[in-house]
């Protein structure tokens, strides 16, 4: 939509100023050439006025990172924060260009900075911009960690699932009764004398395993089905993705 | 002229002192005290709240000297951009000489308000036990102090009235501070801890909720649940401003219902904040008390989407002050725009400072407001951009500004439709608000953007710049322009030696200086660090533990990291750390 151009000069002794701009739409000229920043990370910038030229000096940790490499103009129109990322490879002959990350064709840089866009890219963060208190940033960061967590749920025999936010609820207990009474109607004839299926309870689930009642399962991160109320609570809403109340009859393998 | 005077000496001193009485700000009550020496005098007995707005201008020695029958003190340590992470830590600001030298003349301290502090639970157990009549503790933004120095406060404040912590970072070790509040302290008014990370006792805090009939000002923190604010309000429905801890629930409980219901019954709630934990669907528990808010805080709730926010603010009629996060979106700002007539003061911060976030608010939203709002008076605007057009729009909109500060989250992004510097709309800024006082700028800038602040900010008093300007030039236009500035700091910009000394007389009419990542060198700092024996000019390296061999290597043509200057009536401090060299 907006696209930013600024003009930077690049001095010859590249090792000692690298010039790059902070915006969106990283375009910058170096006569004649043009340069496309793709990613970098973990840069401190200094803003160095010289008499001549404006010039950024730039100190990383990393000496690959701050390669400059040739890409053609308008490769990453997609808007950017100023903490994109953007890598510097300093590439000025074509045959060095690493074949998974060559910035010559267009359609090869819009894929990286897709994939860039996928994983969490390398920030490169000015020290102390924006100005907000760490007290904030902490709260922010902490708030980050506990969104809701809704997950599908699943009962075998139901027409349609239904969705549950696990952070509604700090014990097993309540999700019981709230499952309970979520699929209650699903479940008329076969509720225990409570009038509600009460799948959390140990005693019942040895019952329940050897009878055509229901058992709990969920998948966990790393795509494997368990049953429900071994670990914490905590660890348990960290790591379910989702839940499948299963028939007991099909349950008795994850005993 | 002879007979005036006469007529002003008939006056008893008990009569100047009832007349003084009515001079409550510091500023006329200083005045008052240049007039003669029999008003100096009278004064200086007769004041009871000194505010100092430097901790290392004045000693404590001198305050009490000055100020014999002080009652409440104001303290401020470190300077802003400490917030930033631009300070290194244990720079300084301490308070415990000034408890201790305050403890050691019987002052009767009642109130004891610091910012940007380091607070120690030792400061904090000899504060309690000083001062019989101690009323009143507020905390902000300062460190170094543990929950166990909270129950100190507690078990030996008989009196306390207010006990607010606001973004403090402290060392919990498990709320049994709240225990700590004796059965007979019934004189609570205020107490906000919503910056606490552990638990608390709910039960403690329950009975000293229900003791404290006189409690206006409630703030919890995120470990407190909802079912306990529930039952708290049903103590205390008398409450003026609350703080909600964890707000999630299931909807469809008893506990949300019952909670729903003691909202109803708290008539008197103008203030509300908190939201720490919130899930979006329990909001509609609030929108009761929603009619007659005049501030509103849900900057710490990142949780609550866009248009639940919206449909949050249409109940908002009568906001004056709102503190709101960018998630709410240009559309949310202009449903606010439509909705708070009655805005004075709004907020908008950056959900996601690091992210390759998606634009959430935009120069659109700041005109709707601007164009929404007749009363805006200060505002603070973290944008994705900004364009010199919405800039000029504002300006016109609202001449009222007090205070302005735009932060771009690029900070050296141009216009976004022209591609030019920002300076045109910034000097429509302070061209249009006469009266503002207090500006911070940022995206691209050039020196023509200190030019119109210099010329037309006749009554700044705070500038902030970072990564801005061209040259010595544009300090030079706001030094010499800005008449009544009293801080000014300065971030990565290229300003250096020359605008730093060409008039070094100024910076005593300041309260400070703050240059880092500039272009001045050591020696410049030290030219005038010796030409002018009544600032404290500090120069601050970056690594706490080498600077000795840092320095030595320092020449004085080197450009110095971080200089931080003040005016002082007491030289050069003695508690400076290694790291900071008062030249």
């Amino acid at each position: 939509m907006r696209h930013v151009s600024t003009l930077f000069f690049l001095k010859q002794t590249i090792s000692d100023y690298i010039y790059t701009p902070f915006s969106a739409n990283t375009l910058f000229f170096l006569s004649p050439f043009h340069y496309h920043i793709i990613n970098y990370s973990s840069i401190y910038f200094h803003w160095n006025r010289s008499t001549m030229v404006d010039t950024v000096t730039i100190t990383t940790l990393d000496v690959e990172e701050t390669e400059l490499r040739l890409g053609l103009p308008g490769a990453g129109d997609k808007k950017r924060g100023f903490e994109e990322t953007v890598d510097l490879k300093l590439n000025l002959s074509s045959k060095d260009a690493p074949s998974d990350q060559t910035h010559f064709q267009r359609e090869n840089v819009t894929d990286d900075a897709k994939t860039s866009s996928a994983k969490p890219p390398a920030k490169a963060q000015v020290v102390g911009w924006p100005p907000v208190r760490s007290f904030r940033k902490n709260v922010m960061a902490r708030s980050a960690a506990e969104e809701s967590a809704f997950v599908k749920v699943s009962m075998d025999g139901a027409p349609y699932l239904r969705k549950v936010d696990l952070k509604m609820y700090k014990t097993y207990q309540e999700l019981s009764d709230a499952l309970g009474k979520m699929f209650s109607s699903f479940t008329i004839g076969k509720c225990d004398t409570q009038g509600m299926l009460d799948f959390m309870n140990e005693s019942k689930l040895m019952d329940l395993l050897n009878s055509s009642d229901y058992v709990p399962t969920y998948e966990d991160k790393d795509g494997d089905w368990m049953l429900v109320g071994d670990v914490p609570w905590e660890m348990f809403v960290g790591s379910c993705k989702r839940l499948r109340i299963m028939k007991g009859t099909e349950a008795k393998g994850l005993g | 002229m002879c007979l005036s005077q006469s007529v002003m000496n008939y006056f008893p001193e008990e009569v100047l002192e009832h007349v003084f009485d009515f001079v409550t700000s510091h500023r006329d009550r200083n005045a008052v005290s240049l007039v003669c020496k029999s008003w100096y005098n009278v004064e200086k007995f007769s004041r009871e709240k000194v505010f100092i707005g430097n901790c290392y201008a004045v000693n404590p020695e001198r305050l009490i000297a000055r100020f014999p029958r002080l009652r409440s003190l104001s303290l401020k340590g470190k300077p802003h951009f400490a917030d930033f992470n631009l300070m290194p830590h244990d720079w300084g600001g301490h308070v415990y000489p000034w408890i201790e030298a305050m403890s050691k003349s019987r002052i009767n301290l009642e109130e004891l308000r610091l910012k940007r502090m380091v607070v120690s639970d030792e400061s904090l157990e000899l504060l309690a036990k000083s001062f019989p009549n101690f009323k009143s503790l507020v905390l902000v933004t300062c460190e170094g102090y543990t929950t166990d120095g909270l129950a100190a406060i507690a078990s030996n404040c008989k009196f306390l009235r207010e006990l607010d912590l606001q973004e403090n970072e402290v060392d919990d070790r498990k709320g049994h501070w709240l225990s700590c509040f004796p059965e007979s302290c019934t004189s609570l008014v205020s107490l906000n801890f919503s910056c606490l990370k552990g638990e608390v006792n709910v039960a403690a805090l329950e009975r000293l909720v229900a003791r404290c009939r006189n409690l206006r000002s409630l703030r919890l923190n995120h470990a407190v649940p909802l079912e306990v604010l529930q039952k708290i309000l049903v103590h205390a429905p008398q409450l003026n401003d609350l703080g909600t801890g964890s707000f999630t629930h299931d909807p469809n409980s008893e506990t949300y219902v019952k909670l729903k219901n003691a909202m109803k019954n708290c008539h008197s709630i103008r203030s509300f904040s908190g939201f720490l934990d919130v899930n979006g669907r329990c909001l509609p528990a609030v929108y009761p008390i929603c009619a007659s808010l005049t501030a509103l805080n849900l900057s710490y709730a990142p949780g609550i989407f866009s248009n639940e926010l919206a449909k949050l603010i249409r109940h908002c009629k009568k906001i004056e002050r709102l503190w709101i996060l960018d998630t709410i979106g240009d559309k949310g700002l202009g449903v606010v725009a439509n909705t708070c007539k009655e805005l004075q003061e709004l907020r908008v911060f950056p959900s996601d400072p690091y992210g390759v976030g998606n634009a959430a608010v935009t120069e659109e939203g700041l005109v709707a407001i601007s164009a929404g709002c007749p009363k805006l008076n200060s505002i603070l605007y973290f944008c994705q951009q900004m364009t010199n057009a919405a800039l000029i729009t504002v300006a016109k909109n609202c001449p009222n500004f007090i205070r302005f500060r735009l932060c771009t989250l690029n900070p050296i992004v141009p216009d976004a439709a022209t591609n030019q510097p920002l300076d045109e709309g910034f000097g429509a800024i302070v061209q249009s608000c006469k009266g503002l006082t207090r500006l911070s700028v940022s995206g691209l800038l050039t020196d023509q953007v200190f030019l119109y602040i210099g010329m037309y900010a006749e009554r700044l008093e705070m500038l902030s710049i970072a990564f801005a300007g061209d040259s010595d030039k544009g300090m030079l236009y706001v030094l010499n322009g800005c008449k009544k500035l009293k801080k000014l700091e300065i971030r990565d910009s290229p300003f250096g030696n020359m605008a730093l000394l060409s008039d070094m007389g100024k910076y005593e009419t300041m309260r400070s200086l703050w240059m880092s990542s500039c272009q001045v060198t050591l020696g410049a700092c030290k030219t005038l660090a010796e030409k002018m024996p009544r600032l404290n000019v500090e120069i601050i390296s970056e690594n706490e533990g080498g600077a000795g061999e840092g320095e030595a290597s320092l020449d004085d043509r080197d450009r110095v990291e971080k200089m931080y200057l003040y005016r002082t009536l007491v030289g050069p401090r003695t508690d400076a750390p290694d790291f900071v060299r008062t030249l």
